[in-house]
């Protein structure tokens, strides 16, 4: 470990070791800092992500693919089930070797990282801009130089915070999750299970996602205003005994994701947030792994320019690249969360019994979505905006 | 007004460190290292926003304050741990 670098990473998931990557490849020195004493575990994620996505940063490894899926099942409250057509296949992961495969890339583009090294306060200069790290790097205080500090430090992040930037999120929109990895039930592995209604899980789904050999992650996730009522452990251990009452519980965890807009600001006194430290999260899916990691790729990309045009003024074009490539579609499937997060659980089966009408064709998440807010016409071309169909 | 004494409880044991709390958190008052959860009690407004978060019910809202509860857990420890690193 050097005393100085171009950038300082904090945090290897999957954004932290993208932006790693790129900043790296693109010229920069570059080190990261993972909190815990191991990258990708423990894993706080449902696991799932589509072909498209990952294909843009990794070939698909049968090493970190745990089930290959081709469908989605989606569960109205009263049982009744709709299955949309899919074009293409997605995964469910081994975040653990995934997440570790990542990290690989970053190194083998030159980034260094050391793990167990946490990261409790900024370095800043006399103008109070960042200006490195204060870190505890297995148990033993240390502080790091850098140019650009880039705040990959999950739900949970404070480093965007000590640059002035507000990144708590509003409790309506924190999902409050619980999951466990259950073995011994009879799943289909190459289906994608989303339970809704208020008995599972109000204001939020309920996922089975399979992981073969009769395995699979089965989680929730819950608006944090609900759960003021009932806690996200309590719904899953209920599901699990009525549904799976003979499996296995292999792990068990909790989570937070971040449903929320993109953060207003990502960029602040050479601070850069990405993944859900700047709430990169689709808000409908709750899914942050692929948006993550693209934010990753183009704050890397800028931070590695700016620093090599000596010009920390251009940092704030992450900004703008994001809005341009992902952040605009957010705050549309904000809004369609916003307009679907009330449906009593009868308007949750009428939309289920209405997308079973439609033609095969037409049953896509796009016709779903348009089936459900038929009476909102205002959304529906909200939905036509991000789902080509 | 005189700050309110500390009303958040952190249930020894029980934690996943998941880091829900945090995000919640506006007052950018709970400290999370990788198995080390604690509230730094300056800060803390006890406001429950984080009681209300945490998918394990490891947090836990007294009225009367968190002072008689037993002092070997999580919360004290580490609030002192944490107050160290600053």
């Amino acid at each position: 470990m050097k005393k100085q670098y171009d950038v300082i990473v904090v945090g290897a998931g999957p954004a932290g070791s993208t932006a790693a990557r790129y900043a790296a490849a693109n010229g920069a020195s570059v080190l990261m800092l993972e909190k815990d004493r191991d990258v990708g575990y423990p894993v706080r994620c449902g696991e799932a992500v589509s072909h498209e996505g990952v294909i843009q940063f990794i070939q698909p490894d049968p090493k970190w693919i745990a089930s290959t899926v081709t469908k989605f099942r989606l569960v109205a409250p009263n049982g009744s089930s709709v299955i949309p057509q899919l074009d293409g296949v997605g995964y469910v992961l081994e975040r653990r070797i995934f997440d570790y495969e990542l990290a690989k890339l970053a190194a083998n583009e030159g980034a260094e990282v050391i793990t167990k090294a946490y990261v409790y306060d900024l370095l800043k200069d006399s103008n109070g801009e960042a200006a490195g790290v204060k870190a505890l790097i297995k148990d033993v205080k240390v502080e790091i130089s850098c140019k650009v500090v880039i705040g990959a430090d999950g739900v949970e992040s404070r480093v965007g915070k000590w640059a002035g930037i507000d990144t708590t999120c509003h409790i309506r929109d924190m999902e409050s999750c619980a999951q466990m990895t259950i073995s011994g039930i009879d799943v289909d592995d190459e289906t994608l299970d989303f339970y809704f209604g208020d008995e599972v899980s109000p204001g939020g789904y309920l996922w089975v996602f399979p992981k073969g050999k009769h395995t699979a992650n089965v989680g929730l996730g819950l608006s944090v205003e609900e759960a003021k009522k009932k806690s996200a452990i309590k719904f899953l251990q209920e599901f699990i005994e009525k549904k799976f009452p003979n499996a296995a519980v292999l792990t068990h965890i909790a989570g937070g994701v971040p449903c929320a807009k993109t953060c207003d600001t990502l960029v602040k006194n050479r601070v850069m947030l990405v993944g859900d430290a700047g709430h990169q999260v689709n808000p409908v899916s709750g899914g942050g792994i692929i948006s993550g990691m693209i934010g990753g790729m183009i704050a890397g990309e800028v931070a590695a320019e700016a620093i090599q045009k000596n010009d920390l003024s251009l940092l704030v074009q992450y900004e703008k690249r994001w809005q341009k490539r992902l952040g605009w579609r957010h705050e549309v499937f904000y809004n369609i969360k916003e307009a679907i997060a009330g449906f009593s659980d009868d308007r949750l089966n009428s939309i289920c019994t209405s997308a079973l009408k439609l033609p095969e064709h037409k049953r896509t998440l796009g016709g779903i979505f348009r089936t459900a807010l038929w009476n909102q016409p205002s959304m529906l071309l909200d939905v036509a905006k991000v789902f080509v169909s | 007004m005189a700050k309110p004494f500390l009303m958040i409880y952190v249930r020894p044991g029980k934690c996943d460190f998941c880091g829900c709390c945090v995000g919640v958190c506006p007052e950018d008052a709970i400290e999370l290292m990788e198995a080390k959860l604690s509230i730094i009690e300056d800060r803390c407004t006890n406001c429950r926003k984080c009681v209300w978060a945490c998918p394990w019910e490891v947090l836990e809202f007294h009225r009367e304050g968190i002072q008689d509860l037993p002092k070997d857990i999580v919360a004290v420890d580490d609030f002192q741990f944490a107050n160290s690193l600053k």
